[in-house]
C-alpha cells in the first residue's frame, strides 16, 4: 500500500524525519520504503488559464491559446491537446522551465506562430507513466501558482508492506495509530465525520448469517452533482496510492478506504430494486462485475443483492449493472465488515483481485463502519453535494468488548527479559488498550475493536516486545535442556556415503525432485508415478520414482558442455504411490559413470568405464557391508540385459548396478553408454560395529588354482564352493585373474583363484597345505567340472 | 729391501687412486692383498729371516698391508658411492608431471552447506531429524496454525498431488510437528530437507532447501533464540556478525522476528540482509501437538539454505545449484 506522507502527518506528527519514521516502524514490524512524491520535479511550471482558444491558421490540430499564469502580460502558447479549450487551468511551463527528462523550454515558432512556453500534460510533469491531453486543474486554481506547491511534489510516497496479521495498518489512520504508539505521540484527528441528516430515504438491508457479515451500514445520498469533479489535492493523494480516478464518488469511497481502513462499495440507488441482502450465493448465480468479468458462482460466494439479482461480490467487487455512472445522482453507500472467512479465496478463485479483498481477507475494523460512512458522506457533500438519508445499519452496532488476561510473569518468560509493570503498562496503553490491574501481578486488557489481530495473551506479549524494542532484548548465554537420543556407531550417516564417494571421484549433484515422464518411463516403467497437480513445466510434472530420471538429463546438460567423462551421484527420495493409493518415499542413492575410466592422463591406457569399475566403487562403499551383499545378475528395464546386477542384502534387495540399456540410446538420444546405479539407503547405512578377530603370529601359505569352467559358471559360484570345501584352514579365496581365448575351448574360460591358508596357532606343513588345496580342485571339479589347466 | 717395501706402498696406492672401476679395484686388491699377491708374497719371504729381522720386516709389511687395505676401502667406498650416484641420476624423473590414477569428486554445495550448519547446531546439541516431503494439510499448515483461506497461505503457493488431497511440503516445520507430536520436551532438533513452491524465476527455484530448528523445554524465550541464532551466524560466516531481529509474522510463532545481518560490500558500504524468520513458538502449535504451553515455551527458527551458501561463497545466481554444471560444482572440492 502507498500512502503520501503528508496525509499521514495530517493524522500524526512525531519530530522525526520520514527516514527515522520509517526506520522505527520497520523495527517495529512494518516494512515501509519512502519515495519522491514526484520521480523528477518540473521546475518553472505554474497554473494555467486558457483565456482565449483559436484555430492555429497553418495546422488543423493545433490551437493558439493565450494563457493567465498570473501575470501582467497573458502568454500567446500554441498548443495541440485535444481538451485544450477556453477557462481550463493546466500547467504552464513558462519559457525558462525545466521539464523532467531535461526539456528545456524556450521562445518558439510553430507553423509560423510564436508560442511562449507550454500547457503540460500530467507524462509531461511525470505524474504518469501515459496520459491524454493537458492535466486539468480545479477550477479554483490560482493562475501563477508554482505547480510544485500547488500539488506538493515535496511531498513522498511511503510504500509500506505489511505482514498476514496487520490488516490493521492499510490506511492512513491504521497506520498513524502504530507511529503514535512507536513514538509515544497522539493522534492528531479522530475517525469521527458529523454530517447532517436532512432526508428519509432508507433501504432495508438484511444479513442471512452475521458469521459472514457481522455489520453492515448504508445510506444513500440523494441529489448528488453528476457534473462534480475530483478535487486536485484528492487526485493527488489517490495517484500517490497507485489509484486512478474513476468518478467523484469512486473516488471519494476510496480516498476514505485508504485513510480509515473500511472498503465502500457505492451503487447507484435507483438501479437497486427493493431491499438489499448479504447472503451466500445459490449454485449457479451470475453476476458481471465492474470489471465486465461475468462469474458464475458455484462456491457459496458471499453476494450483496437486491430483490431481484445479485449486485456485487461482497467485499470483493461492485456489479457493472449497479455501480455508479456519470448520470448518477442517488448513490446508496455500503460501509460493511465481511468476514476474512467470507471473503478470503473467493478473488483468487475468480482470479479477481481488489483492495477490497485484500483487506477484507486480512480483516477490518468491526467498529468503523458507520464512522467510514459518515466520512465518505462528508466528503461527497463537500464535493458532489447531495442530499444525506439515515443510516440503515444491519448486524450488530457495537463489536464485542474483548478483555484479555496478562500476567506480568509470561512477559518476562517469553521475551526473557525483566520489563516493570509501569513500562508494560505504558507500551500498551500507547496503543489504545486499556489495562486494568488484577491480583497475582496481571491486568485485564481491553483490546480496540480495530486491533482484532489481538486475541490471545501471547499476542500482547508480542506487542510488549515489538513496542519495548527487540534489539533490547538482550542475547544471553543459557543452559540448554537435553534429551540425547542414542548415538549408533552402526548407522552411517548420509554424509558418510557422500564423502566416501567423493573421495573416489564421484561428484554430488542435486536435481529437482520434478523429473519429464518421457524420461521417467524410459528408467522407471513399472514404477507407480505421482504426477503433480499444478506442475510448473510439461518436463516437471512427476516426482521421480526413480534418481536417474534426474541424473540422465544431468549428464546430457555436462555432455553438452564438453564434459565427456563424468561421474555424478545423488541422494534423494524417490515417490511412489502405494497400493492403497498412499506414497511411499524411499531415499536413495545413485549414481551415473559415462566416459573414460579415469581422467584423461598420462600413462595410463585409456578405456571406457565399465561395470566392474563402477562395482568396486559400490563395493568400497558397502565397507564392512560388503560381507553380507551379493551381486546376482538379473533383469532391469532400464539396463543391459546380460550386465546387471542386482545388489541384495541378506536377502533383501538394495538396488541395481548396470550398463543403461542400449535401447534407451535411442530412446533419449544419449551420446554414449553409461553405468549406472541405484541403491535404497536405509540398508546402506548399516554397518556392523568392528569386532577384530586375534592376528595369527604364523605365516600363511598360498595355492594358485587356474581352473577351466564353461562361460556359464559365476566367478561366485567357484568362490563359494572354494570356501566351502576349503575346510577350516583356508582363510580367503579370491579372482586373480580370468581368462578366455587361445588355448581354451569355445565357451569356456579360465578362472584363477588365489587360495590363502593359515592357522592361528601353528605353521602349516605342505602336505596339510597340498591337501586342503586338492580338496577345494576336487570340490571345484565335481561341481562345475572344472578342470586345473596346465 | 725397504726400499722395494716403500716402492711397492706408492706404487700400489697410486694404483689404487688411479682405479676408475669398481670390479678394477676387486682386481686389484686381490693383486695386492689376495693368497697370491704381491704383498702376501713379501710376508713368505719371512720365512728365510734371522728372528729379529722378521719381526722388524714383518711389522713393516704389515703397515703396509693395512695402509693398503685401508686405501682400497676407502677407494672403493668412494667408487660406489659414484656408481650409485651415477646411477640414480639415470633413473631420474619428471616429479612436475601429475600425479595418475582417479581424481576426487566432491559434495554439492548445498549438502556441504547443510553438512556445515548441522555440525555447528550439533555442538550445541541440536539433532538431525528428517521427514516426508510428501505431506498433509494438518503437518504441514493446519497444525502451524496456518487455517485454510488464511493470506499466509498466499505467500507459499503450494504444489498439490492426488487432485489436491496431499501437497509437496512448502517447508521442513511438518517436520517439527511429527517430532513433537511423538517426544515430549525437551526437544532440540533441526530439520534440513527439500522443500517445494510454486515459483521459478531468477531468484526462486520451485525446489529448494531449508534448515529449521526448534528447541522446546522449560522457560525457553526470545533471549534464548537470540543468542543461538547470534552465536550460530557468527560462527557458520566465521567472523562477529551483527544481527538485527525485526519483528515479523510467521503463523506458528509469537512473538515473531526476520533476521537481518549486516553486509558489508567490497565498496565499502553495508546493508542488511534478510536471512531467516524466527520466533518464540505459537501456543497454539504447541497445543495442537499435545504439548502444555503453560508448562513449556520454545523457539523455531527456520533459514534458507541456498541463501546461506550463496552468502557464504559469494554465488550471485541460485540457478547454478540446480543446474549441476560440474564447472560450477567441481569449485566446491
Amino acid at each position: 500500500m502507498k500512502l503520501s506522507e503528508a496525509w499521514l502527518r495530517e493524522w500524526v506528527n512525531p519530530p522525526a524525519t520520514i527516514e527515522q519514521i520509517a526506520q522505527r516502524l520497520v523495527m517495529g514490524g512494518l516494512e515501509l520504503e519512502v519515495e519522491p512524491a514526484v520521480s523528477e520535479p518540473a521546475i518553472g511550471v505554474v497554473v494555467g488559464h486558457i483565456t482565449k482558444a483559436e484555430r492555429h491558421p497553418q495546422a488543423d490540430r493545433l490551437q493558439v491559446c493565450e494563457v493567465d499564469v498570473g501575470e501582467a502580460q497573458k502568454l500567446q502558447i500554441v498548443c495541440g491537446a485535444a481538451n485544450a479549450r477556453v477557462g481550463l487551468k493546466a500547467p504552464c511551463a513558462k519559457i525558462g522551465a525545466r521539464l523532467p527528462g531535461g526539456l528545456a523550454i524556450t521562445q518558439a515558432k510553430l507553423r509560423g506562430v510564436d508560442s511562449s512556453g507550454m500547457l503540460c500534460s500530467a507524462k509531461e510533469l511525470a505524474l504518469a507513466e501515459k496520459s491524454e491531453g493537458l492535466l486539468e486543474l480545479d477550477a479554483e486554481a490560482k493562475p501563477g501558482q508554482a505547480i510544485d506547491q500547488y500539488l506538493n511534489f515535496a511531498d513522498n510516497i511511503l510504500n509500506l508492506e505489511i505482514t498476514p496479521n496487520r490488516g490493521d495498518c492499510l490506511s492512513v489512520l491504521g497506520l498513524a495509530r502504530d507511529v503514535a504508539a512507536l513514538f509515544g505521540v497522539n493522534l492528531k484527528r479522530s475517525a469521527s465525520a458529523p454530517v447532517v441528516v436532512e432526508g428519509h430515504q432508507t433501504l432495508k438491508v438484511e444479513i442471512e448469517s452475521l458469521e459472514d457479515c457481522p455489520s453492515y451500514a448504508g445510506r444513500i445520498v440523494d441529489r448528488v452533482s453528476p457534473k462534480a469533479r475530483t478535487p486536485d489535492w484528492m487526485r493527488e493523494r489517490l495517484r500517490r496510492s497507485g489509484i486512478r480516478c474513476i468518478h467523484p464518488v469512486v473516488d471519494i469511497t476510496n480516498y476514505v478506504m485508504l485513510e480509515l481502513g473500511q472498503p465502500l462499495h457505492a451503487f447507484d440507488a435507483d438501479k437497486l430494486v427493493g431491499s438489499v441482502h448479504v447472503r451466500r450465493a445459490r449454485a449457479g448465480e451470475s453476476v458481471t462485475l465492474l470489471n465486465e468479468q461475468t462469474l458464475v458462482c458455484e462456491n457459496r460466494e458471499l453476494l450483496i443483492c437486491d430483490d431481484k439479482s445479485a449486485v456485487a461480490l461482497a467485499g470483493v467487487m461492485g456489479g457493472a449493472a449497479s455501480g455508479v455512472s456519470e448520470s448518477s445522482t442517488r448513490v446508496f453507500l455500503e460501509s460493511a465488515c465481511f468476514a476474512p472467512n467470507a471473503v478470503a479465496g473467493t478473488g483468487r478463485r475468480h482470479k479477481v483481485f481488489s483492495d477490497a479483498a485484500y483487506r477484507f481477507e486480512r480483516g477490518v475494523d468491526p467498529g468503523l463502519q458507520r464512522q467510514a460512512l459518515d466520512r465518505a458522506t462528508q466528503l461527497i457533500v463537500q464535493i458532489c453535494g447531495g442530499i444525506v438519508q439515515p443510516i440503515t445499519q444491519a448486524g450488530r452496532n457495537q463489536p464485542d468488548v474483548i478483555s484479555i488476561n496478562l500476567r506480568r510473569s509470561r512477559v518476562t518468560q517469553v521475551l526473557g527479559l525483566e520489563i516493570p509493570a509501569k513500562e508494560i503498562e505504558a507500551l500498551l496503553t500507547r496503543l489504545g488498550l486499556l489495562l486494568r490491574a488484577e491480583i497475582g501481578d496481571s491486568w485485564a486488557v481491553r483490546v480496540p475493536s480495530h486491533r482484532y489481530d489481538l486475541r490471545i495473551e501471547a499476542d500482547l506479549i508480542e506487542e510488549v516486545g515489538r513496542l519495548y524494542g527487540y534489539d533490547r532484548i538482550a542475547a544471553k548465554p543459557y543452559a540448554a535442556q537435553l534429551a540425547r537420543q542414542p548415538s549408533q556407531e552402526a548407522q552411517r550417516s548420509s554424509d558418510d556415503l557422500r564423502l566416501a564417494l567423493a573421495a573416489r571421484g564421484w561428484q554430488e549433484v542435486v536435481n529437482l525432485a520434478f523429473v519429464e515422464p518421457r524420461i521417467q518411463q524410459a528408467v522407471a516403467p513399472q514404477a507407480r508415478t505421482i504426477a503433480v497437480d499444478n506442475p510448473i513445466a510439461d518436463t516437471q510434472s512427476q516426482m521421480r520414482a526413480s534418481l536417474l530420471a534426474g541424473l540422465i538429463p544431468t549428464w546430457l546438460y555436462n555432455r553438452a558442455r564438453q564434459q565427456e567423462r563424468l561421474r555424478l551421484f545423488e541422494l534423494g527420495v524417490c515417490f511412489e504411490r502405494d497400493e492403497q493409493g498412499g506414497v511411499i518415499e524411499t531415499a536413495r542413492i545413485a549414481g551415473l559413470a559415462a566416459g573414460r575410466v579415469l581422467p584423461e592422463q598420462w600413462g595410463s591406457a585409456a578405456r571406457e568405464v565399465d561395470f566392474y569399475d563402477v562395482k568396486a566403487d559400490l563395493e568400497a562403499l558397502l565397507g564392512s557391508a560388503l560381507a553380507d551383499c551379493r551381486f546376482i545378475a538379473d533383469a532391469h528395464p532400464a539396463l543391459h540385459p546380460g550386465r546387471c546386477a542386482r545388489l541384495e542384502r541378506a536377502g533383501k534387495t538394495l538396488g541395481h548396478l548396470g550398463e543403461l540399456h542400449p535401447q534407451l540410446r535411442q530412446s533419449l538420444d544419449l551420446p554414449s553408454g553409461a553405468i549406472v546405479f541405484e541403491l535404497e539407503l536405509a540398508a546402506l547405512r548399516e554397518v556392523a560395529v568392528p569386532k577384530p578377530a586375534p592376528l595369527s603370529e604364523f605365516p600363511s601359505s598360498r595355492r594358485d588354482l587356474a581352473l577351466v569352467v564353461g562361460e556359464e559358471i559365476s566367478a561366485e559360484a567357484l568362490l563359494q564352493c572354494a570356501r566351502q570345501s576349503g575346510g577350516a584352514l583356508l582363510r580367503e579365496a579370491r579372482v586373480f585373474d580370468v581368462y578366455r581365448g587361445k588355448g581354451l575351448a569355445e565357451n569356456s574360460k579360465s578362472v584363477a583363484l588365489g587360495l590363502h591358508f593359515n592357522d592361528a596357532s601353528r605353521t602349516l606343513t605342505l602336505e596339510e597345505i597340498d591337501a586342503a588345496s586338492s580338496a577345494i580342485a576336487q570340490a571345484l571339479s565335481r561341481e562345475f567340472g572344472a578342470t586345473i589347466r596346465q | 729391501m725397504s726400499d722395494e717395501l716403500e716402492q711397492l706402498q706408492q706404487s700400489a696406492l697410486a694404483d689404487i687412486a688411479a682405479c676408475a672401476e669398481l670390479r678394477a679395484l676387486e682386481t686389484l686388491r686381490v693383486e695386492l692383498l689376495g693368497k697370491k699377491g704381491r704383498v702376501t708374497e713379501l710376508l713368505k719371504q719371512l720365512g728365510g729371516m734371522a728372528p729379529e729381522q722378521r719381526k722388524a720386516f714383518g711389522e713393516r709389511v704389515n703397515r703396509v698391508k693395512e695402509a693398503l687395505s685401508a686405501a682400497l676401502d676407502a677407494r672403493s667406498q668412494t667408487l660406489a658411492q659414484a656408481e650409485l650416484n651415477a646411477r640414480l641420476s639415470s633413473e631420474r624423473i619428471d616429479v612436475s608431471l601429475p600425479g595418475r590414477g582417479e581424481s576426487v569428486g566432491g559434495l554439492h554445495p548445498i549438502s556441504r552447506t547443510i553438512r556445515r550448519i548441522s555440525q555447528l547446531f550439533g555442538e550445541i546439541g541440536f539433532e538431525v531429524v528428517e521427514g516426508p516431503e510428501i505431506e498433509d494439510d494438518f503437518h504441514n499448515f493446519g497444525a502451524l496454525n496456518i487455517p485454510e483461506l488464511h493470506p499466509a497461505r498466499a505467500m507459499q503457493d503450494t504444489f498439490y498431488v492426488f487432485g489436491g488431497e496431499r501437497l509437496l511440503r512448502t517447508h521442513t516445520s511438518p517436520v517439527q510437528i511429527r517430532t513433537m507430536q511423538s517426544r515430549q520436551p525437551p526437544i532440540r532438533i533441526i530439520c534440513p530437507g527439500r522443500v517445494y513452491r510454486v515459483d521459478s524465476d531468477r531468484t526462486h527455484s520451485p525446489m529448494f532447501h531449508q534448515i529449521e530448528g526448534l528447541y522446546v523445554a522449560d522457560k525457553v524465550s526470545l533471549a534464548d533464540l537470540k543468542y543461538d541464532i547470534q552465536t550460530f551466524l557468527s560462527r557458520f560466516f566465521e567472523r562477529e556478525i551483527e544481527a538485527l531481529f525485526r519483528p515479523s509474522y510467521f503463523p506458528f510463532v509469537e512473538p515473531g522476528a526476520d533476521v537481518h545481518i549486516r553486509w558489508h560490500l567490497p565498496d565499502g558500504s553495508s546493508r542488511w540482509l534478510e536471512v531467516m524468520g524466527c520466533g518464540v513458538v505459537h501456543p497454539k502449535v504447541l497445543e495442537n501437538v499435545g504439548i502444555d504451553p503453560e508448562r513449556y515455551s520454545g523457539y523455531a527458527f527456520g533459514m534458507g539454505v541456498e541463501r546461506m551458501a550463496m552468502l557464504r561463497y559469494g554465488v550471485d545466481d541460485l540457478r547454478l545449484f540446480f543446474n549441476n554444471d560440474l564447472r560450477f560444482l567441481e569449485q566446491f572440492r
